[in-house]
């Protein structure tokens, strides 16, 4: 599947509050599992998501097993200029997807 | 006294056996069984899991791929337009083959004989991406299976199958999805079957899934062994669920408990 | 009651095994789960010593979920979001999941909202809580009961 699909409004209004939607492809697989033989399957999930605007930290978010497959993840933000609104998921195993989306502000 | 209740019992059994056909008026997708919250997640596509498989589906129709270095594009042009209608017209018959196939048998035959690339697994990631992509361009066109000479013996097969009882529980596949589809089965509500949605993002699974693998996960339900992703029975099968489902409106990506 | 939970606990994790990336139905030898008390400590964790009250966090979690691997979930809080009063964090946990934790969430005054909304998995019937973390130290708490029951046919290979 496509990694990662991110919903931003391409425009706003100064001051405006702003939500945004993200959706990532990852098993998140929760470590608790077994195979028929027995064997554990081992934790393989995100554990971090950040958001950015312009270099600045906006959001965070500290995950767990506890959240689902293909996680999504929707938060708001005030737009507050033009720019680049960056998001990076990181996890186990070196995982780390990153994707961008801009904006303009009036 | 013991005649009338014996009579009584035999009146119901004889009404439950033969409930029948869901009434065309009274078709529902699974959709309005739904609880709120797994319908805004079908709704919203920018939240729709299912999304994540249509949006690799599109990279990979642009992608040069096989001995031939075509990509899809390349013959069919913008899906959008060239693929408008045609997942809701399969199972499709082929003449070649002499007979009906699925979609994902029609996306594999281009790939080998156009592509001259090897055909894609059953369930493969890319296979789903395809499919979904192609099926998503359907969404909102109402489902229609021609119905003709050629395709009558493949339906009646897949009918055939649809009616009849298998498996240890010994279950038919009508006596859920006919008769008590909207009540629920631990937890579950029986949907009435139609596969109006396929490919789709079912939550038991976390992932995006197709008709036969939901198949042959009731199949095993039933404690029946189930038929072979591609096997003439599941394709028969589909074709009737389709022609079962005719008008009804198709939904793909859809999300499914 | 607890026979019960056993048994379910080992289908559910049969089941949350056959799910997903199509592997073979599993056998469950379950690791030791969260429990009421492990939440709490869970909670301990992250608010010390400091008083939680209940009040000013919701939870939004359907009181019957359609499948137990994906629950959406919005966690909101009142606030007027500026530098001087705003949300600085909202964890959320549960209590009969393998652990305790199910994620934390960041914010700060460009936020404009305290809101998030995401997916989450519930192994069992359970009760949900959310702690709400304000810039001027204190904790508020609210919780959600969330029925979990079993899919009716589980997959195998």
């Amino acid at each position: 599947m496509a990694n990662a699909l991110i919903n931003v409004p391409p425009r706003a209004k100064r001051g405006e509050i702003i939500e945004i939607k993200t959706l990532i492809s990852h098993p998140m697989e929760t470590g608790y599992r077994r195979t028929q033989t027995g064997t554990a399957v081992p934790r393989d999930i995100i554990r971090t998501f950040v958001a950015t605007y312009n270099g600045a930290e906006i959001f965070r978010a500290e995950l767990h097993p506890a959240i689902a497959a293909n996680p999504f993840i929707a938060f708001s933000t005030v737009a507050t200029e033009s720019g680049t609104l960056t998001f990076q998921w990181t996890g186990d195993r070196g995982f780390s997807e990153t994707a961008s989306a801009a904006i303009t502000v009036e | 006294m013991r005649g009338f209740r014996a009579a009584l019992c035999l009146a119901a059994l004889a009404a439950s056996a033969s409930a029948g056909e869901i009434p065309l008026g009274e078709r529902r997708s699974g959709y309005d069984l739904m609880g709120r919250e797994t319908r805004a997640m079908q709704d919203d596509d920018t939240a729709n899991p299912g999304m994540l498989w249509v949006l690799e589906g599109e990279t990979l129709w642009n992608k040069k791929t096989g001995h031939a270095a075509r990509a899809c594009a390349e013959c069919h042009g913008d899906a959008r337009t060239s693929m408008k209608g045609v997942a809701a017209r399969h199972p499709a018959f082929d003449a070649a083959r002499g007979r009906p196939v699925t979609l994902e048998q029609r996306i594999n035959a281009c790939r080998v004989e156009r592509q001259k690339a090897p055909a894609l697994a059953y369930e493969s990631r890319e296979l789903l991406a395809l499919t979904a992509y192609v099926a998503r361009q359907s969404r909102g066109l109402p489902i229609d299976v021609a119905t003709d000479e050629r395709t009558r013996p493949f339906l009646e097969a897949g009918r055939a199958t649809f009616y009849r009882r298998q498996g240890q529980l010994n279950l038919a596949c009508n006596q859920c999805h006919d008769d008590n589809w909207g009540r629920r089965l631990a937890g579950n509500v029986v949907p009435q079957g139609h596969p109006t949605g396929y490919p789709l993002y079912r939550l038991e699974w976390q992932s995006l899934g197709s008709l036969e693998r939901r198949l042959r996960g009731c199949l095993t339900g039933i404690r029946a062994e189930p038929y072979d992703f591609g096997a003439a029975e599941l394709v028969n099968l589909e074709l009737f669920l389709m022609w079962r489902a005719r008008g009804m409106t198709f939904e793909t990506p859809a999300v499914r408990p | 009651m607890s026979r019960q939970t056993s048994r379910r606990e080992f289908l559910r994790a049969a089941g949350g095994a056959a799910a997903g990336l199509g592997l073979a139905s599993v056998i469950a030898v379950g690791p030791a789960r969260a429990t009421p008390a492990s939440m709490q400590e869970a909670i301990r964790k992250v608010v010390g010593a400091a008083q939680v009250q209940t009040g000013r966090v919701k939870l939004d979690l359907p009181p019957l979920s359609e499948n137990g691997n994906t629950v959406p979930m919005t966690v909101t809080a009142e606030s007027p979001m500026t530098a001087a009063d705003h949300v600085k964090a909202m964890h959320v946990f549960n209590e009969k999941n393998p652990q305790p934790d199910v994620a934390s969430f960041r914010f700060g005054p460009r936020a404009g909202r305290a809101s998030v909304s995401t997916r989450i998995r519930l192994a069992d019937t359970q009760t949900v809580v959310a702690i709400c973390e304000m810039s001027d130290g204190s904790f508020w708490q609210t919780s959600a009961n969330v029925v979990v029951t079993l899919a009716a046919c589980l997959e195998e290979a």
